[in-house]
């Protein structure tokens, strides 16, 4: 063999081996965190580890549509996630724990269910024991029927209810926030039978105390968390027509099976909040603790890990108001 | 004119030098391509292999190298050179005299256009997979070379270019309209050449890879520009000319597989036009939707249309304008003859508006061609923007009424071939770039 050609297959055997082997070898060294619908497989990797104190640096990538990047019960920016681009953060914990990280951009069918989580080891704190929720400390069946005993017959006015809650002011008992909290609009209304009061008055008076157990403020929370994250399924004004209702409805149980590790689900229709029966009939902690642990295979996710305790009864306030008028 | 007049042409296209390493450089860029779609980013607008091949090379391809070189892609195309080395057993050395593979010929009947016909309908029927997902691309580029390869060890010479590449097929159609050419000076010089060099392989070069004699060559279709025959032979009779353009088609081929090309070009360009560059959003779905009932049913349109509506109307309006004339199977072809520049340039047309539309990524996919966030040369973040926008209406009406009117001249000098009508041809010319005016604008 001649010399040149020797020399020429050299060469080419040297740049089809560079060519392959430098993108390899970088490849293999830029981590990237995929982002893709939850039908796709959702986050790429979704266990993260870090250890506290040291800053994590994390990278992202879509491999389809836009995504969102935020932890959550953590006051974050959420990380714009483009496809084909790559997005940095670097995250920071001053507590060990498990943390929810999710996509906050509407990205598909099963956009609730792109979860990860980000195990967090070291530090010197002890982790603090997770008190149990009101609805496990009342005992409460989130799964069973909660039909109310009595509905109005019009929207209760929190501000007619209001004027009637001064006259009773010698039973305070009604505007604790414990009693708030476990009973539901309905039971109130039955406790309230020997006041002496229209039916009528019995339900604005009922509106009365819902509305002294919240804020302005925190509506104005529960509701900019509600139309970021629950309107979706369960429409803006609460009738559980959102936009993704009817394909989830078509699609949903086999899109959601078809997602790796889900378990079997019975899809159901999101529940509809401006539904009296259904509103009337269901105490705070019971609409906290649906919140709280999701639907348990119904479609309906758990917010526990995403939401703060105090957004979630901000929430919770909320969605009375699609049968109350708040207004004082 | 002949260029190979010209010493410094000659010396360049004599030496292998400069040819290899166009070939190593492209070579790698395929492979790198290929790479880029197994481990890069899935989103096709931001991975190199997406982006260099269907948008870079094929703006190239189609709108330069095709229309003014020919077969020049083929001279530097990297699929088959790594057959070529297996099967020649060197890389610079020709073929020892003893094959070292199997080194069968092509049986006669494959030796034709039809095996490339069907390879470009099937890669055309799953276009709005291939052109947008980056691993489906890289799959159909893997599975290419290595046909390639495996042609070259069981079929002498470049089976796969010659008989079954689903480009090199309507590369060969068009670049009978280039103005470039390689033909031999003089025949009778080939007449009494000994051994047949240029053909048969000499210790300077190869024998024609594209098994064609240079001494019958008489138009562009078959013949790569591999430039083998201008280091073989031993009389210095081989040239390439410069020549008007579609010196070929005044010779008018004979043949149903090379004009069935001409309707599948034609028909696909009108269906993409339709579905990929349409603002049909369901019909977008279904044809990226592959093996689902409605992508059978789209199938099934794409097909009926390039084999059989538009054969069909074209053999009905050629019929119409020439009642007394048989019009066999022949004729057909011969009169068909118009379609190579009318299709060439519904090509251009049509690939004005993707790659001028999409031509920004590509500054961006150089910086960083997986999608993992590189900036090798600071256009990484440079956003996505027509380029040209408002050319592009003006450039294809160009495109399509200078294809229509190229088509016109050429079928008027067909048809005196024949003894036909061209009035009818025009018709059905004029018809159909109507349409496409209409699908594009």
């Amino acid at each position: 063999m001649k010399r040149s050609e020797r020399l020429t297959r050299f060469i080419i055997t040297a740049a089809l081996f560079g060519v392959v082997a430098l993108p390899l070898a970088l490849w293999a060294q830029t981590p990237l965190i995929h982002a893709s619908v939850a039908e796709s497989g959702g986050w790429s990797p979704d266990v993260l580890r870090a250890k506290v104190g040291e800053p994590l640096h994390l990278r992202f990538t879509s491999d389809d549509v836009v995504h969102g990047f935020a932890i959550g019960q953590m006051d974050m920016q959420p990380v714009e996630i483009e496809p084909g681009k790559v997005s940095e953060t670097i995250l920071n914990f001053d507590k060990p724990g498990i943390y929810t990280f999710f996509c906050t951009r509407w990205c598909g069918l099963n956009h609730w269910r792109m979860r990860g989580t980000i195990e967090v080891t070291g530090g010197t704190d002890d982790p603090q024991p997770a008190s149990a929720p009101l609805y496990v400390t009342l005992g409460l069946d989130l799964d069973a029927p909660h039909p109310a005993e009595a509905v109005p017959v019009e929207t209760p006015s929190a501000r007619r209810g209001m004027e009637l809650l001064r006259l009773i002011t010698n039973q305070p008992t009604y505007q604790s926030p414990d009693y708030y909290r476990s009973h539901s609009p309905s039971q109130v209304f039955q406790d309230l039978s020997a006041s002496g009061l229209t039916d009528s008055q019995r339900w604005d008076l009922v509106a009365a105390i819902w509305a002294q157990n919240t804020t302005l403020e925190a509506l104005a929370e529960g509701q900019q968390v509600y139309a970021q994250n629950c309107a979706a399924c369960h429409g803006e004004t609460g009738g559980g027509d959102g936009v993704f209702a009817d394909d989830l409805a078509v699609a949903g149980e086999a899109s959601m099976q078809a997602m790796s590790g889900s378990m079997e689900m019975s899809m159901q229709a999101p529940a509809d909040f401006s539904d009296p029966q259904r509103m009337y009939g269901a105490s705070p902690a019971l609409l906290y603790g649906k919140i709280l642990r999701g639907g348990m295979g119904t479609g309906m996710p758990m917010w526990g890990s995403i939401f703060t305790n105090e957004q979630i009864w901000n929430v919770t306030a909320y969605l009375y108001s699609f049968q109350f008028d708040y207004s004082k | 004119m002949e260029l190979t007049r010209f010493a410094p042409i000659k010396n360049l296209l004599k030496n292998r030098y400069p040819q290899l390493a166009l070939f190593v450089l492209m070579l790698a860029g395929f492979v790198f391509a290929i790479l880029a779609g197994f481990i890069g980013t899935p989103v096709g607008s931001h991975n190199f292999s997406i982006v260099f091949v269907w948008i870079a090379w094929w703006a190239i391809l189609i709108m330069v190298a095709v229309p003014f070189f020919g077969r020049g892609w083929c001279a530097v195309c990297p699929i088959p050179v790594v057959g070529d080395w297996l099967q020649r057993g060197a890389v610079l050395e020709p073929a020892a005299k003893t094959p070292k593979w199997l080194n069968l010929r092509v049986p006669a009947k494959f030796r034709n256009m039809w095996m490339q016909n069907i390879a470009f309908t099937l890669v055309a029927l799953f276009s709005s997979v291939i052109l947008t997902i980056p691993i489906v691309t890289s799959v159909v580029l893997a599975a290419m070379l290595f046909l390639a390869i495996g042609l070259s060890m069981v079929f002498e010479r470049r089976a796969f270019c010659r008989y079954l590449c689903p480009v090199g097929g309507f590369i060969g159609l068009y670049a009978q309209a280039a103005p470039i050419e390689l033909r031999i000076k003089d025949k009778r010089v080939c007449a009494q050449c000994v051994g047949k060099p240029c053909y048969n392989g000499s210790e300077l070069g190869s024998g024609c890879p594209w098994d064609v004699f240079p001494g019958g060559l008489t138009k562009n279709t078959y013949c790569g520009l591999c430039m083998e025959c201008i280091r073989t032979c031993p009389h210095d009779n081989i040239a390439v000319n410069l020549r008007p353009f579609s010196a070929d088609l005044a010779k008018p081929s004979v043949r149903l597989d090379e004009a069935f090309k001409a309707f599948i070009m034609l028909g696909a360009a009108l269906i993409y036009a339709y579905v990929l560059m349409g603002a049909n959003g369901a019909i977008k779905l279904v044809a990226y939707s592959v093996f689902t009932p409605a992508w059978f049913t789209y199938a099934g349109v794409f097909l009926a249309v390039i084999f059989i509506l538009l054969p069909g109307l074209y053999w009905l309006f050629v019929k119409a304008g020439n009642l007394n004339q048989a019009l066999s199977g022949k004729y057909f072809a011969i009169a068909s003859t118009p379609l190579i520049p009318l299709g060439l340039m519904f090509w251009v047309a049509f690939s004005l508006s993707f790659v001028l539309t999409n031509a920004s990524y590509i500054l961006a996919a150089l910086s960083d061609p997986f999608g993992w966030g590189w900036n090798l040369f600071g256009t990484a973040s440079i956003p996505w923007q027509p380029v040209l926008s408002s050319l592009i209406p003006p450039a294809q009406t160009l495109a399509l009424v200078g294809g229509l009117a190229w088509a016109a001249r050429v079928a008027q000098k067909t048809a005196s071939q024949i003894n036909i009508s061209s009035a009818s041809v025009i018709a059905y010319c004029l018809a159909l770039t109507s349409l496409m005016l209409w699908l594009l604008l």
